[in-house]
Protein backbone atom coordinates (compact mmCIF):
# COMPACT_ATOMS: atom_id res chain seq x y z
CA UNK A 1 0.00 0.00 0.00
CA UNK A 2 1.44 3.23 -1.03
CA UNK A 3 0.29 6.75 0.17
CA UNK A 4 -0.53 7.53 -3.41
CA UNK A 5 -3.20 4.47 -3.07
CA UNK A 6 -4.98 5.92 0.59
CA UNK A 7 -5.12 9.16 -1.05
CA UNK A 8 -7.00 7.83 -3.87
CA UNK A 9 -9.28 5.89 -1.86
CA UNK A 10 -9.81 8.94 0.67
CA UNK A 11 -11.32 10.66 -2.79
CA UNK A 12 -13.84 8.01 -2.42
CA UNK A 13 -15.17 9.37 1.49
CA UNK A 14 -18.20 12.09 0.51
CA UNK A 15 -18.82 14.79 3.07
CA UNK A 16 -21.24 13.54 5.23
CA UNK A 17 -23.34 16.59 4.99
CA UNK A 18 -22.81 17.43 1.25
CA UNK A 19 -21.88 14.35 -0.29
CA UNK A 20 -20.87 15.63 -3.33
CA UNK A 21 -17.52 16.69 -2.46
CA UNK A 22 -15.32 14.10 -0.65
CA UNK A 23 -12.77 14.51 2.33
CA UNK A 24 -9.91 15.15 -0.26
CA UNK A 25 -12.25 17.98 -2.29
CA UNK A 26 -12.76 19.77 1.23
CA UNK A 27 -8.99 19.69 2.44
CA UNK A 28 -9.40 18.31 5.65
CA UNK A 29 -7.01 15.18 5.35
CA UNK A 30 -3.72 17.28 5.55
CA UNK A 31 -1.19 14.06 5.72
CA UNK A 32 -0.41 10.26 4.97
CA UNK A 33 2.16 8.36 6.15
CA UNK A 34 2.74 4.97 5.28
CA UNK A 35 4.57 2.68 7.20
CA UNK A 36 3.99 -1.12 6.46
CA UNK A 37 0.09 -1.69 7.22
CA UNK A 38 -0.19 1.00 9.40
CA UNK A 39 -1.31 4.48 8.06
CA UNK A 40 -1.10 7.61 9.77
CA UNK A 41 -3.57 10.36 8.74
CA UNK A 42 -3.71 14.13 9.94
CA UNK A 43 -7.14 15.11 9.71
CA UNK A 44 -8.25 19.05 10.68
CA UNK A 45 -11.39 19.22 11.40
CA UNK A 46 -13.80 22.09 9.45
CA UNK A 47 -15.93 23.61 12.18
CA UNK A 48 -15.74 22.68 15.78
CA UNK A 49 -19.37 22.52 15.98
CA UNK A 50 -19.97 19.87 13.04
CA UNK A 51 -21.24 16.81 13.75
CA UNK A 52 -20.32 15.12 11.21
CA UNK A 53 -16.56 15.25 12.55
CA UNK A 54 -16.96 11.48 14.20
CA UNK A 55 -18.56 9.87 11.01
CA UNK A 56 -15.37 11.42 9.13
CA UNK A 57 -13.06 10.10 11.73
CA UNK A 58 -14.78 6.69 11.30
CA UNK A 59 -14.86 6.25 7.18
CA UNK A 60 -11.10 7.36 7.33
CA UNK A 61 -10.80 4.47 9.30
CA UNK A 62 -13.23 1.66 7.87
CA UNK A 63 -11.27 3.20 4.28
CA UNK A 64 -7.93 2.40 5.26
CA UNK A 65 -8.84 -0.78 6.85
CA UNK A 66 -10.60 -1.96 3.16
CA UNK A 67 -7.09 -1.54 1.98
CA UNK A 68 -5.79 -3.96 4.68
CA UNK A 69 -4.28 -1.36 6.38
CA UNK A 70 -4.60 -0.02 10.12
CA UNK A 71 -5.10 3.76 10.34
CA UNK A 72 -4.01 5.75 13.08
CA UNK A 73 -5.59 9.27 12.43
CA UNK A 74 -4.16 12.15 14.73
CA UNK A 75 -7.17 15.50 14.62
CA UNK A 76 -5.09 18.54 14.28
CA UNK A 77 -7.15 21.25 16.61
CA UNK A 78 -5.75 24.29 15.12
CA UNK A 79 -6.24 26.57 12.91
CA UNK A 80 -4.87 25.28 9.62
CA UNK A 81 -7.55 24.14 7.81
CA UNK A 82 -9.47 27.18 6.66
CA UNK A 83 -12.56 27.58 3.66
CA UNK A 84 -8.86 28.38 1.03
CA UNK A 85 -7.96 24.47 1.71
CA UNK A 86 -11.24 23.21 -0.82
CA UNK A 87 -9.74 22.22 -3.87
CA UNK A 88 -11.03 23.97 -6.88
CA UNK A 89 -12.56 20.80 -7.95
CA UNK A 90 -14.18 21.05 -4.82
CA UNK A 91 -15.36 24.22 -4.94
CA UNK A 92 -16.93 23.89 -8.77
CA UNK A 93 -18.52 20.46 -7.45
CA UNK A 94 -20.13 22.71 -4.61
CA UNK A 95 -21.31 25.24 -7.50
CA UNK A 96 -22.63 22.63 -9.75
CA UNK A 97 -24.60 21.02 -6.76
CA UNK A 98 -26.39 24.84 -5.99
CA UNK A 99 -23.78 25.73 -3.29
CA UNK A 100 -22.22 28.48 -3.91
CA UNK A 101 -18.36 28.07 -2.85
CA UNK A 102 -16.83 30.13 0.12
CA UNK A 103 -14.88 33.65 -0.71
CA UNK A 104 -11.81 33.37 -0.88
CA UNK A 105 -10.01 34.28 3.39
CA UNK A 106 -6.58 35.44 1.83
CA UNK A 107 -8.77 38.31 1.45
CA UNK A 108 -9.04 38.67 4.92
CA UNK A 109 -12.00 37.72 7.37
CA UNK A 110 -14.93 38.19 6.34
CA UNK A 111 -17.42 41.34 7.41
CA UNK A 112 -20.86 42.13 7.57
CA UNK A 113 -20.77 44.39 5.07
CA UNK A 114 -19.04 42.12 2.69
CA UNK A 115 -22.00 39.93 3.76
CA UNK A 116 -24.56 42.15 3.00
CA UNK A 117 -23.38 43.00 -0.30
CA UNK A 118 -24.11 41.45 -3.01
CA UNK A 119 -20.77 40.07 -4.14
CA UNK A 120 -21.87 36.68 -4.38
CA UNK A 121 -23.15 34.82 -7.06
CA UNK A 122 -25.97 32.68 -7.65
CA UNK A 123 -25.04 28.85 -8.15
CA UNK A 124 -28.02 28.71 -10.18
CA UNK A 125 -27.80 31.24 -12.71
CA UNK A 126 -24.72 32.69 -12.51
CA UNK A 127 -26.08 36.52 -11.24
CA UNK A 128 -24.44 38.65 -8.63
CA UNK A 129 -27.96 40.31 -8.12
CA UNK A 130 -28.27 38.35 -4.38
CA UNK A 131 -28.51 39.18 -0.76
CA UNK A 132 -28.11 37.98 2.33
CA UNK A 133 -31.04 36.05 3.87
CA UNK A 134 -29.53 34.97 7.23
CA UNK A 135 -25.35 34.68 8.46
CA UNK A 136 -26.73 31.20 9.75
CA UNK A 137 -28.26 28.02 7.41
CA UNK A 138 -28.79 24.17 7.92
CA UNK A 139 -25.36 23.26 9.13
CA UNK A 140 -22.50 25.88 10.95
CA UNK A 141 -20.87 25.99 7.70
CA UNK A 142 -23.77 27.31 5.37
CA UNK A 143 -25.47 30.96 5.17
CA UNK A 144 -28.65 31.69 3.24
CA UNK A 145 -29.04 34.24 0.64
CA UNK A 146 -31.71 34.74 -2.02
CA UNK A 147 -30.97 35.32 -5.82
CA UNK A 148 -33.24 38.18 -7.22
CA UNK A 149 -32.96 37.18 -10.74
CA UNK A 150 -33.65 33.87 -10.76
CA UNK A 151 -35.79 33.86 -7.65
CA UNK A 152 -34.22 31.07 -5.65
CA UNK A 153 -32.98 30.73 -2.45
CA UNK A 154 -29.43 29.51 -1.70
CA UNK A 155 -26.64 28.02 0.62
CA UNK A 156 -23.33 29.71 0.54
CA UNK A 157 -20.50 28.32 1.93
CA UNK A 158 -19.00 30.56 5.09
CA UNK A 159 -15.34 31.54 5.18
CA UNK A 160 -13.38 30.74 7.72
CA UNK B 1 -6.16 20.69 39.34
CA UNK B 2 -3.67 23.10 37.58
CA UNK B 3 -3.89 26.13 36.57
CA UNK B 4 -3.80 25.41 32.83
CA UNK B 5 -6.72 22.46 33.13
CA UNK B 6 -8.92 25.15 35.66
CA UNK B 7 -8.25 27.61 32.28
CA UNK B 8 -9.68 24.75 30.01
CA UNK B 9 -12.47 23.92 31.79
CA UNK B 10 -13.70 27.42 32.86
CA UNK B 11 -14.11 28.35 29.40
CA UNK B 12 -15.30 25.16 28.00
CA UNK B 13 -17.77 25.14 31.06
CA UNK B 14 -19.03 28.41 29.80
CA UNK B 15 -18.92 27.85 25.81
CA UNK B 16 -21.21 24.42 27.23
CA UNK B 17 -23.53 26.31 29.39
CA UNK B 18 -24.06 29.13 26.98
CA UNK B 19 -24.89 26.49 23.88
CA UNK B 20 -27.24 24.86 26.32
CA UNK B 21 -29.61 28.27 27.17
CA UNK B 22 -28.92 29.81 23.54
CA UNK B 23 -30.61 26.23 22.02
CA UNK B 24 -33.57 26.63 24.48
CA UNK B 25 -34.84 29.21 21.98
CA UNK B 26 -35.33 26.27 19.24
CA UNK B 27 -38.79 26.17 17.86
CA UNK B 28 -39.70 29.00 19.53
CA UNK B 29 -37.45 32.17 18.80
CA UNK B 30 -39.32 35.30 17.36
CA UNK B 31 -38.71 34.50 13.98
CA UNK B 32 -37.75 31.63 11.69
CA UNK B 33 -34.16 33.15 10.78
CA UNK B 34 -33.57 33.89 14.62
CA UNK B 35 -34.78 30.02 15.60
CA UNK B 36 -31.90 29.08 12.81
CA UNK B 37 -29.55 31.20 13.95
CA UNK B 38 -29.49 30.38 18.07
CA UNK B 39 -29.53 26.57 17.22
CA UNK B 40 -26.45 27.64 14.94
CA UNK B 41 -24.89 28.98 17.00
CA UNK B 42 -25.68 26.77 19.93
CA UNK B 43 -24.45 23.74 18.51
CA UNK B 44 -21.01 25.44 17.84
CA UNK B 45 -20.45 26.78 21.37
CA UNK B 46 -20.84 23.33 21.92
CA UNK B 47 -18.58 22.29 19.28
CA UNK B 48 -16.23 24.55 20.90
CA UNK B 49 -16.72 23.39 24.20
CA UNK B 50 -16.09 19.71 23.08
CA UNK B 51 -12.60 20.71 21.63
CA UNK B 52 -11.75 22.18 25.05
CA UNK B 53 -12.92 19.61 27.02
CA UNK B 54 -10.80 17.06 24.86
CA UNK B 55 -7.67 19.26 25.94
CA UNK B 56 -8.54 19.64 29.70
CA UNK B 57 -9.21 15.66 29.61
CA UNK B 58 -5.44 15.24 28.57
CA UNK B 59 -4.58 17.28 31.27
CA UNK B 60 -6.86 15.45 33.86
CA UNK B 61 -6.40 11.86 32.55
CA UNK B 62 -10.50 11.81 32.38
CA UNK B 63 -12.78 11.41 29.39
CA UNK B 64 -14.24 14.66 27.62
CA UNK B 65 -18.08 13.87 28.33
CA UNK B 66 -17.29 12.85 31.87
CA UNK B 67 -16.24 16.29 32.60
CA UNK B 68 -18.89 17.82 30.53
CA UNK B 69 -21.81 15.76 32.10
CA UNK B 70 -20.49 13.58 35.63
CA UNK B 71 -19.14 16.79 37.93
CA UNK B 72 -21.63 17.98 40.24
CA UNK B 73 -23.52 21.47 39.45
CA UNK B 74 -20.93 23.17 42.36
CA UNK B 75 -17.92 21.69 40.57
CA UNK B 76 -18.85 23.54 37.25
CA UNK B 77 -16.57 26.81 36.55
CA UNK B 78 -19.04 28.81 34.24
CA UNK B 79 -19.64 32.38 34.64
CA UNK B 80 -23.22 32.80 36.50
CA UNK B 81 -24.12 34.95 33.11
CA UNK B 82 -24.10 31.81 31.47
CA UNK B 83 -25.87 30.12 33.60
CA UNK B 84 -29.17 32.58 33.67
CA UNK B 85 -32.46 31.36 32.40
CA UNK B 86 -33.25 34.43 30.04
CA UNK B 87 -36.23 32.53 27.54
CA UNK B 88 -38.73 35.20 28.85
CA UNK B 89 -37.12 37.90 27.55
CA UNK B 90 -36.01 38.51 23.78
CA UNK B 91 -34.56 41.84 25.14
CA UNK B 92 -31.94 39.91 27.80
CA UNK B 93 -30.80 37.24 25.39
CA UNK B 94 -29.96 39.64 22.72
CA UNK B 95 -28.26 41.16 25.64
CA UNK B 96 -26.43 38.28 26.75
CA UNK B 97 -25.01 37.32 23.78
CA UNK B 98 -23.83 40.80 22.85
CA UNK B 99 -22.10 40.80 26.08
CA UNK B 100 -21.23 37.32 25.97
CA UNK B 101 -19.45 37.48 22.60
CA UNK B 102 -17.47 40.91 23.60
CA UNK B 103 -16.20 39.07 26.48
CA UNK B 104 -15.57 35.97 25.20
CA UNK B 105 -12.79 37.80 21.79
CA UNK B 106 -11.13 39.02 24.94
CA UNK B 107 -10.87 36.17 26.14
CA UNK B 108 -9.77 34.24 22.61
CA UNK B 109 -7.65 37.46 21.61
CA UNK B 110 -5.21 36.61 24.93
CA UNK B 111 -5.18 32.84 24.33
CA UNK B 112 -4.08 33.19 20.80
CA UNK B 113 -1.12 35.71 21.59
CA UNK B 114 -0.37 32.75 25.00
CA UNK B 115 2.70 30.77 24.99
CA UNK B 116 0.58 27.24 25.09
CA UNK B 117 0.97 26.44 21.44
CA UNK B 118 -1.64 24.03 21.43
CA UNK B 119 -4.26 26.16 23.46
CA UNK B 120 -3.50 28.99 20.76
CA UNK B 121 -3.95 27.08 17.88
CA UNK B 122 -7.47 25.80 18.83
CA UNK B 123 -8.28 29.47 20.15
CA UNK B 124 -7.49 30.81 16.41
CA UNK B 125 -9.45 28.39 15.20
CA UNK B 126 -12.52 29.00 17.55
CA UNK B 127 -11.66 32.97 16.52
CA UNK B 128 -12.66 32.04 12.72
CA UNK B 129 -16.13 31.01 13.66
CA UNK B 130 -17.13 33.18 16.53
CA UNK B 131 -16.44 36.04 13.58
CA UNK B 132 -20.31 34.62 12.33
CA UNK B 133 -21.43 35.17 16.08
CA UNK B 134 -20.10 38.40 16.33
CA UNK B 135 -21.63 39.72 13.36
CA UNK B 136 -24.75 38.41 14.80
CA UNK B 137 -24.68 40.03 18.49
CA UNK B 138 -23.25 43.37 16.59
CA UNK B 139 -26.56 43.54 14.20
CA UNK B 140 -28.94 43.00 17.04
CA UNK B 141 -26.89 45.60 18.89
CA UNK B 142 -26.96 48.01 16.49
CA UNK B 143 -30.61 47.34 15.97
CA UNK B 144 -32.14 47.24 19.71
CA UNK B 145 -29.57 50.48 20.61
CA UNK B 146 -31.83 52.93 21.23
CA UNK B 147 -34.67 50.57 22.63
CA UNK B 148 -35.09 51.06 26.89
CA UNK B 149 -35.79 47.90 27.26
CA UNK B 150 -32.42 46.34 25.75
CA UNK B 151 -30.28 48.96 27.55
CA UNK B 152 -32.10 48.23 30.82
CA UNK B 153 -31.12 44.53 30.18
CA UNK B 154 -27.32 45.55 29.15
CA UNK B 155 -27.09 47.40 32.38
CA UNK B 156 -28.70 44.86 34.15
CA UNK B 157 -26.01 41.70 32.97
CA UNK B 158 -23.35 44.09 33.17
CA UNK B 159 -22.09 42.87 36.54
CA UNK B 160 -22.56 39.19 35.37
CA UNK B 161 -20.73 40.10 32.32
CA UNK B 162 -17.47 41.81 34.04
CA UNK B 163 -17.20 38.07 35.38
CA UNK B 164 -16.37 36.59 32.50
CA UNK B 165 -12.98 37.63 31.92
CA UNK B 166 -10.23 37.96 34.12
CA UNK B 167 -10.15 40.90 36.35
CA UNK B 168 -7.46 42.03 34.39
CA UNK B 169 -9.36 42.88 31.38
CA UNK B 170 -12.08 44.34 32.79
CA UNK B 171 -11.22 48.27 32.11
CA UNK B 172 -11.12 46.87 28.55
CA UNK B 173 -14.61 45.36 28.47
CA UNK B 174 -16.09 48.11 30.00
CA UNK B 175 -14.28 50.38 27.64
CA UNK B 176 -15.75 47.94 24.34
CA UNK B 177 -19.07 48.28 25.93
CA UNK B 178 -18.89 51.60 26.77
CA UNK B 179 -20.19 51.48 30.50
CA UNK B 180 -17.89 51.61 33.51
CA UNK B 181 -16.33 48.55 35.82
CA UNK B 182 -16.37 50.96 38.54
CA UNK B 183 -14.88 49.02 41.62
CA UNK B 184 -18.59 49.53 43.86
CA UNK B 185 -20.35 47.12 41.26
CA UNK B 186 -20.79 43.77 42.47
CA UNK B 187 -19.16 41.44 39.87
CA UNK B 188 -20.73 38.40 39.74
CA UNK B 189 -17.70 36.09 39.05
CA UNK B 190 -16.29 32.38 38.87
CA UNK B 191 -17.17 30.35 40.98
CA UNK B 192 -20.11 31.47 42.65
CA UNK B 193 -23.26 30.03 40.84
CA UNK B 194 -26.79 31.07 40.49
CA UNK B 195 -29.86 28.76 41.33
CA UNK B 196 -30.62 28.14 37.79
CA UNK B 197 -27.12 25.75 37.06
CA UNK B 198 -28.57 23.24 39.13
CA UNK B 199 -31.87 23.46 37.21
CA UNK B 200 -30.00 23.21 34.09
CA UNK B 201 -27.75 20.48 35.42
CA UNK B 202 -30.86 18.49 36.58
CA UNK B 203 -32.36 18.65 32.79
CA UNK B 204 -29.16 18.48 30.62
CA UNK B 205 -27.81 15.21 32.59
CA UNK B 206 -30.57 13.44 32.93
CA UNK B 207 -30.84 11.26 29.91
CA UNK B 208 -27.10 10.16 30.85
CA UNK B 209 -27.55 9.88 34.16
CA UNK B 210 -31.22 7.79 33.50
CA UNK B 211 -28.40 4.72 32.42
CA UNK B 212 -24.96 5.42 33.65
CA UNK B 213 -22.13 4.01 32.10
CA UNK B 214 -23.67 3.26 28.42
CA UNK B 215 -22.19 4.23 25.20
CA UNK B 216 -24.59 6.88 23.42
Amino acid sequence: MTAEEVWAAFEEIPDPEIPVVSLVDLGVIRDVAVDGDNVHVEFTPTFLGCPALETMKRAIEEKVSELGGAAEVAVIQDDSWSTDRITPAGREKLRAAGFAPPAPRAAGTTTLVQLQSNAFRCPYCGSTDTKLENIFGPTPCRSIRWCASCRQPFEQFKTI
Amino acid sequence: MNERARLLLSIADDELIVGWRDSEWTGIAPTLEEDVAFSSIAQNEIGHARALYELAAKELDSDPDALAFDRAPDEYLCAPLVELDLTDDWAKTIARRHLYELADELRIRALIASDDRELAGLAAKIDREEVYHRMHAQMWAARLRDEPRFRAAVDELWPYALGVVAPAQRAELARRVGLSDDSSLTVFGRGEHTPELAELWNEMTEVRRSVPGASW
